[in-house]
């Protein structure tokens, strides 16, 4: 009775403030205009710069604004032309040389030429270029191969590597290589990053701090043009506030839906996209000290987890077992014949006697609260407890925010845990094992190796990989790294997350891109 | 009087020196740096060092606090890097938005509360009375954010009256009822608490004025019973009502951080936690020194206004 008058009391009151507001006329508070389509971000962007930001939320904007010399052909991570039309790579590997696309402006109306490309590489790369203190550029590091950039004529450009180096390629297709307009950078300086120009399928708008950002369709793009009028992104930092405003109808698209949301959008008026990228969710296992120094021991920690149950009832399907170091999506050099790990405890508990493990052998374990591609990291870590402790291990779980996490495994693992959650998302099958697994990889070498794991042959075989330019070369040479990696199992390959989305039944032609970019310029909003 | 106001404005000086040192000393001593929070995967040992030394932060930790004093007394507070813009503009800008909600809350649990308590007061033991004291008890208990989440889902989701989130409409906004129309439901979740609690004091402080003689008075002599509870009594009890409404300022005003989340209202609160989890470094020093400034001048406002109102104030 009593909470009957709350209810209603509640009701007047909401009922007489929004019939003041004049919102009586207004069937749905939040309804989008046709033609504008409304996509809730995660959050609020850092730079529209390319060459200055690191997170995907900002690429998600990026490339549709800007475009680089090549691109991820859509639905691969294959590099495809873009700005370039045609390129050549040298016998040895060391000389790039781009033929770039006729009559192309920036949207501040210069044109795009070989000049404009050798700007955007010796800004970022070269301290003493007079706009080099627009950055910081915390990724310039990906093109740190280049030696030098020449202007061969209007339309050719050349790069001068130091070294062949394999992924120079799909660097250049990645957010940091897409291409600013230079009279821009030079008229607006440091803050260019809030009024940025490029080439894209649309054009800045406006930039309302905290509320959103508007691009619209250029009418002078050299491609087919957009199939919206407008796109804004809004920041919605908060997952369940995004998930009640895709439900209101505030906007059209979000990214990024929490796994415990996704059964509220079945149904005809939304439509949910899934896609794998290159992402891998794995444990690192101090293979220097203590159980996991010896291989049983790591490979029955392989076998003790239950992935099947962290995808399904923790991750709720929004990613797969992982087998390897290399994920899936990797098409290429994906090794398909490796299968993952089973889920064998009975296995796992013949090999930790087999090593001399003795039942309830402490392992410390650290797991962070949140960060970038760890998806639900408590939750998985005290899953993962129970696994382990269920075949004799005793684990301690020690629990970090994202950054002080990052500064404990980082510098490596040595006298303080057994074992850590890690997640990356890369767009090269180089980067992650290179600065992971190699020997010169350990954090004393400036690397991420924090599980101290070493194996010459993997050593060679991911060095080999990174001089070799042809691709099949290259896939020999990965599949073959993943096998022995999978053996040695210097980490517990645990999930490859599919990326998702939901879009309401207005928004048409949308897909996800393994790339983890968000490709809107073929989208149509009705 | 000029003179007791110039000594409150000095003694403000060493207060504000003393937060600038801790929160530079906090920011510096919380595990994890800004460039390995900008890098994140990619924070290796070279890449972090060379980061810093582009932000800056390689220098010695004494020489950055003077550095970042001597620009912040020349109107300077740097550049936020996680915003890529001046920490002033963002500041003023996100303080105003929390000014506008935090006011608006304020405003609201001090009338409904008032009057709550009044009624409740004036009908003791009554069924308005047992309702409102219900109705006041599940206010006090019930979280804010979670509150938060139910008007979401009742009158935006369900129902499509009100907007979910945000401070204007992306299309269309910008005026006073668009604000409003914003404004409606995190300004009733911040309020919902302190109205709880201003509600329960002033019917204690109602009760207790109610059974004191000048009221019999009043009423023997026929005055009708509204103007003796609105005219005599509450303005009795508003002695003792008062500064709990300035304690209840500053709980509106530090609740606004979990309503900014929900309702990802563009606030200091929310701008104040990004600063922290991203390690901004800059903008969380300025933007807590510029709070902590706007919160001594208020201070020394109400000073200043007592002192004016009281003459036993020394000045």
């Amino acid at each position: 009775m009593k909470s009957l008058d709350l209810t209603r009391r509640a009701l007047i009151f909401a009922a007489i403030t929004s019939l003041s507001l004049g919102g009586g006329d207004r069937p749905a508070a939040a309804q989008t205009p046709p033609g504008v389509l409304i996509v809730g971000q995660i959050a609020e962007p850092k730079s529209l710069d390319p060459a200055a930001v690191t997170a995907v939320n900002d690429f998600r904007i990026l490339v549709n604004v800007y475009e680089g010399l090549v691109r991820y052909e859509p639905g691969t991570l294959e590099v495809a032309p873009a700005l370039a039309t045609d390129w050549a790579i040298s016998e040895e590997g060391t000389e790039y040389t781009f033929t770039l696309r006729e009559g192309v402006t920036f949207h501040d109306g210069t044109p795009f030429n070989a000049e404009t490309v050798k700007f955007n590489f010796d800004r970022m790369l070269n301290e003493d270029h007079p706009y080099h203190d627009t950055g910081p550029f915390p990724l310039a590091f990906f093109f740190s191969a280049i030696a030098k950039t020449e202007v061969l004529d209007e339309l050719t450009v050349k790069f001068t590597l130091n070294a062949p180096y394999a992924p120079f390629l799909s660097n250049l297709a990645y957010p940091t290589g897409l291409m600013v307009s230079p009279a821009a950078v030079e008229q607006h300086g440091a803050d260019f990053g809030r009024n940025p120009a490029g080439t894209g399928p649309f054009t800045f708008v406006e930039w309302r701090s905290n509320e959103a950002v508007v691009i619209e369709k250029n009418p002078d793009y050299w491609g087919d043009p957009a199939g919206t009028e407008a796109v804004v992104f809004r920041p919605i930092t908060d997952a369940n506030t995004r998930v009640a405003e895709m439900l209101a109808g505030g906007i059209d698209m979000m990214v990024e839906v929490p796994p415990t949301a996704l059964s509220r959008f079945q149904g005809d008026a939304f439509k949910v996209v899934e896609q794998a990228g290159p992402h891998l969710w794995f444990l690192i296992l101090n293979a220097k000290e203590g159980p996991f120094a010896d291989k049983r021991v790591r490979q029955a920690a392989n076998y003790a987890i239950n992935k099947r149950a962290l995808v399904d009832d923790v991750l709720e399907g929004t990613a797969e077992i992982a087998a390897g170091p290399t994920p899936p999506a990797f098409a290429w050099a994906h090794n398909e014949t490796l299968a993952p790990y089973p889920y064998d405890p009975e296995r796992a508990r013949a090999l930790l006697d087999e090593a001399g493990i003795e039942e309830g052998t402490e392992l410390t374990f650290y797991v962070t609260e949140g960060g970038s591609g760890m998806l639900d990291p408590i939750p998985m870590g005290t899953a993962i407890q129970a696994d382990l402790n269920a075949v004799g291990f005793d684990v301690k779980i020690e629990t970090y925010e994202w950054n002080t996490f990052l500064g404990e495994v980082n510098p490596g693992l040595e006298g303080k845990a057994d074992m850590a959650e890690m997640a990356w998302m890369t767009n090269d099958p180089d980067t992650l094992p290179y600065l992971a697994l190699r020997t010169e990889a350990w954090p004393s070498e400036g690397g991420f190796n924090s599980g101290y794991y070493s194996n010459e042959e993997v050593d060679r075989l991911l060095e080999e990989a990174r001089v070799a330019t042809d691709q099949e070369e290259r896939a020999r040479l990965y599949k073959r790294m993943q096998e022995i990696v999978q053996e040695d199992a210097p980490w517990v390959f645990v999930a490859n997350w599919k990326q998702n989305a939901v879009t309401s039944d207005r928004v048409e032609n949308f897909s996800l891109e393994p790339s983890f970019l968000l490709q809107l310029e073929g989208v149509v909003k009705n | 009087m000029g003179g007791y106001i110039l000594k409150r404005l000095l003694s403000a000086i060493p207060v504000l020196l003393g937060i600038t040192i801790i929160v530079f000393a906090i920011m510096a001593m919380i595990p994890g740096d800004p460039a390995t929070a900008i890098l994140g995967s990619y924070a290796t040992p070279d890449n972090v060092e060379k980061l810093n030394r582009d932000l800056g932060l390689d220098k010695p930790l004494l020489q950055r606090y003077f550095i970042w004093l001597g620009n912040m007394l020349q109107g300077d507070f740097g550049r936020s890097f996680s915003l890529n813009r001046p920490v002033l503009d963002e500041v003023v800008e996100r303080f105003n938005a929390t000014l506008v909600l935090a006011g608006t809350g304020f405003v609201l649990c001090s009338v409904l509360g008032i009057l709550a308590g009044v009624v409740s007061a004036a009908r003791q033991y009554g069924v308005a009375d047992k309702i409102i004291t219900f109705t006041v008890l599940i206010g006090i208990s019930i979280p804010s954010f979670f509150l938060g989440m139910m008007i979401i889902l009742l009158f935006a989701v369900n129902l499509r009256w009100l907007p979910v989130s945000g401070m204007y409409a992306i299309y269309g906004g910008g005026d006073l009822p668009d604000l409003l129309k914003h404004l409606v439901m995190p300004a009733t979740a911040l309020a919902v608490v302190a109205t709880g609690v201003i509600a329960r004091l002033s019917r204690s402080a109602m009760l207790e004025v109610l059974r004191q003689d000048f009221i019999r008075t009043a009423r023997a002599k026929g005055v009708p019973e509204r103007r003796v509870i609105m005219g005599h009594a509450l303005r009795a009890a508003m002695v003792s009502i008062l500064p709990v409404l300035g304690i209840q300022a500053g709980f509106v005003l530090s609740g606004a951080v979990y309503i900014e989340m929900v309702f990802q209202w563009p606030g200091v609160g929310r701008m104040l936690v990004d600063a922290i989890l991203k390690r901004d470094i800059l903008l969380l020093q300025g933007g807590v020194v510029l709070v902590a400034a706007c919160y001594v001048l208020f201070n020394i406002a109400v000073d200043v206004a007592q002192a004016l109102l009281d003459p036993r104030i020394k000045t």
